[in-house]
């Protein structure tokens, strides 16, 4: 139940940004974003499974351009994605401000892919929920952050920002 | 401050969350004729096709959390503009500080004898659904009348459901607001793989039975025999209530872009107002999710004291019919001066259109090519002249990297 005197006004404090000047397009914040969400520690096991997941940041690169870079949900503060869910299951977690898509709710209609302005969602696997950062809510710290090998990406406090 | 909400939908969870980012302490209190916890209305067919259960838009303990008060299954009859007050079906008077009327849309139904008839039904509501679920059997023969949106989503749950189903329709073609003629006729051909039978420019003139529907009579003077009738021929404002009070209405309810009406303390959002049509500048009824919501939000904000205007919006559709989906948004069947870009794939059922004028996109229709769509959207939101880069448009894998590095980076690392 809501306190009295406390609003609902929550945000998310923290943003992975990419780098493109330095992302040397290794696709390694892919892969340890699908080991990290494949509820399995062994990448093996999570790459053989017919229902791997698919990662939650993309990579973007083009052919002829030497510019690669990765982008993941920015966790807005005005999120559209959650204002154009058919089934509530988009929503921003309490605790972290982080939005979170219920994969167990989420029918597919993909109402948030329609206004994401960062095309930052992406259908998951089996075509049935939506697929998006979460920020390893659970991991802790992002995967993708954790491992990029050449600091491409880059977690910021939004408040040490302001 | 009291706060009276009625409605209990889309449009209403985006006013009390609102309210609550602004005022923890008001009373709301919330007034709906469905008995129901608050629920998603497009996902009445995901129920119908049992793909889902759960239908609620909310958690269970959303009113609790809010700290809201329900007062559900009672209808309200009248609003008392002078007095400030609500007054329900049984009589109870409800007075207010601040008003939200968010009474949404209801079914339209053409006037033809013989709606009297068991197994008729509209597509809107939970117990639309229910009503049907009572009747439908394996094999049960169904006319769905309009190849809309809610139409179609209805012809998909009745096929899931193991149903003969035949469309009626007036216009001369499927999903005609959403898409063009190829488009519709992409979508037309996925359904008759399906075994649906589509009965384009004809309408139904009369319903025939004794007690149950036994048969319709077509304007084409056909004889169709079928044991249910869906109406799905679209949603007008639900604004009986109001007619004939003070409260400007046009089709829908009146707004400023604080969603209030032309009434003090009274605001209204939804399937029930008209607003702004960012594209054309003129205001009209834009029944879409994503816009109840927002507009509730604004209405909320203001009601609380926070000045917040809704910037306006244009159509926007995301609908998927078994495997294909489809995106659409602004104009998509355009009079003329416009610039036509198009792919066509049809062996993988993949089309791509867009119109653009003076360098801006004014509408696109993508089906079975949607990832990414919604930085399309926001280019033809912000009014971005994409002539530089355009053709990248027609590309699955349009993104980031098309755009001007400036831009780009403005974008993303800007936010």
């Amino acid at each position: 139940m809501l306190e009295r005197g406390y609003k609902m006004e929550i945000k998310s404090k923290k943003r992975i940004y990419p780098k493109e000047e330095v992302c040397i397009g290794c696709h390694l914040c892919e892969i340890y974003c699908i080991l990290a969400h494949s509820g399995t520690k062994d990448l093996i096991k999570a790459f053989k499974r017919i229902d791997k997941p698919s990662p939650r940041v993309l990579v973007e690169e083009k052919e002829g351009y030497y510019i690669t870079f990765a982008l993941q949900c920015r966790h807005c503060d005005d999120p559209l994605c959650i204002k154009a869910c058919i089934t509530g299951a988009m929503h921003r977690d309490e605790k972290t401000g982080y939005i979170i898509c219920d994969e167990e709710k989420c029918v597919g209609c993909w109402s948030c892919i329609l206004v994401c302005p960062y095309g930052a969602i992406r259908r998951g696997e089996n075509g049935r929920a939506v697929s998006k950062c979460d920020l390893c809510i659970e991991q802790g710290n992002p995967v993708c952050v954790e491992n990029c090998p050449n600091e491409a990406l880059e977690l910021k406090d939004l408040e040490d920002l302001k | 401050m009291k706060y009276v909400i009625i409605g209990n939908s889309i449009a209403s969870a985006g006013c009390i969350e609102g309210i609550r980012r602004v005022d923890s302490e008001g009373e709301i209190l919330l007034v709906s004729n469905e008995p129901y916890h608050m629920y998603s209305r497009p996902l009445i067919s995901y129920w119908l096709s049992k793909k889902v259960e759960d239908i609620s838009y909310r958690p269970k303990d959303y009113y609790e959390k809010y700290r809201v008060n329900p007062i559900l299954g009672k209808k309200v009859v009248q609003v008392d503009f002078e007095s400030k007050e609500v007054i329900l079906e049984d009589g109870e008077k409800i007075n207010y500080d601040k008003l939200l009327i968010a009474t949404g849309g209801k079914p339209f139904i053409p006037n033809i004898s013989g709606l009297d008839k068991k197994n008729v039904f509209t597509f809107i509501k939970f117990d639309d659904v229910k009503e049907i679920d009572k009747v439908l059997f394996d094999g049960a023969r169904v006319t769905v009348v309009g190849a809309g949106l809610s139409g179609l989503k209805a012809v998909e749950a009745l096929i899931k459901r193991n149903c003969n189903v035949t469309v009626v329709e007036l216009a001369g073609r499927v999903l005609s607001s959403i898409l063009d003629e190829e488009g519709s006729r992409m979508v037309q051909e996925r359904f008759e793989e399906e075994g649906v039978r589509f009965l384009l420019e004809n309408s139904v003139s009369e319903i025939l039975g004794e007690e149950k529907v036994e048969k319709i009579s077509l304007k084409s003077s056909d004889i169709l025999k079928t044991d249910m009738v869906i109406f799905a021929i679209g949603v007008v404002p639900n604004v009986d209530i109001f007619r004939g009070t003070q409260l400007k209405i046009n089709r829908g309810i009146l707004v400023n872009e604080r969603m209030e009406t032309s009434i003090p303390d009274v605001y209204s959002a939804g399937d029930v107002v008209e607003s702004l049509d960012l594209l054309t500048n003129e205001n009209r009824v834009i029944p879409i999710l994503p816009n109840a919501y927002m507009q509730g939000e604004v209405a909320g904000l203001n009601m609380a004291g926070r000045e917040v205007r809704y910037s306006g919006s244009f159509p926007m559709n995301s609908i998927g019919f078994f495997d294909m989906h489809i995106m659409s948004a602004g104009i998509v069947n355009p009079s003329s001066n416009v610039e036509i870009i198009k792919r066509i794939e049809p062996e993988k059922k993949v089309y791509r259109k867009l119109y653009i004028r003076d360098g801006k996109i004014l509408g696109f229709m993508f089906i079975n090519s949607i990832d990414r769509t919604g930085m399309i959207v926001d280019l033809m939101k912000n009014k971005i002249d994409i002539s530089s880069f355009k053709e990248r448009l027609l590309s699955d894998n349009f993104g980031f990297l098309d755009l001007p590095k400036e831009f780009r980076k403005e974008k993303i690392l800007g936010v």
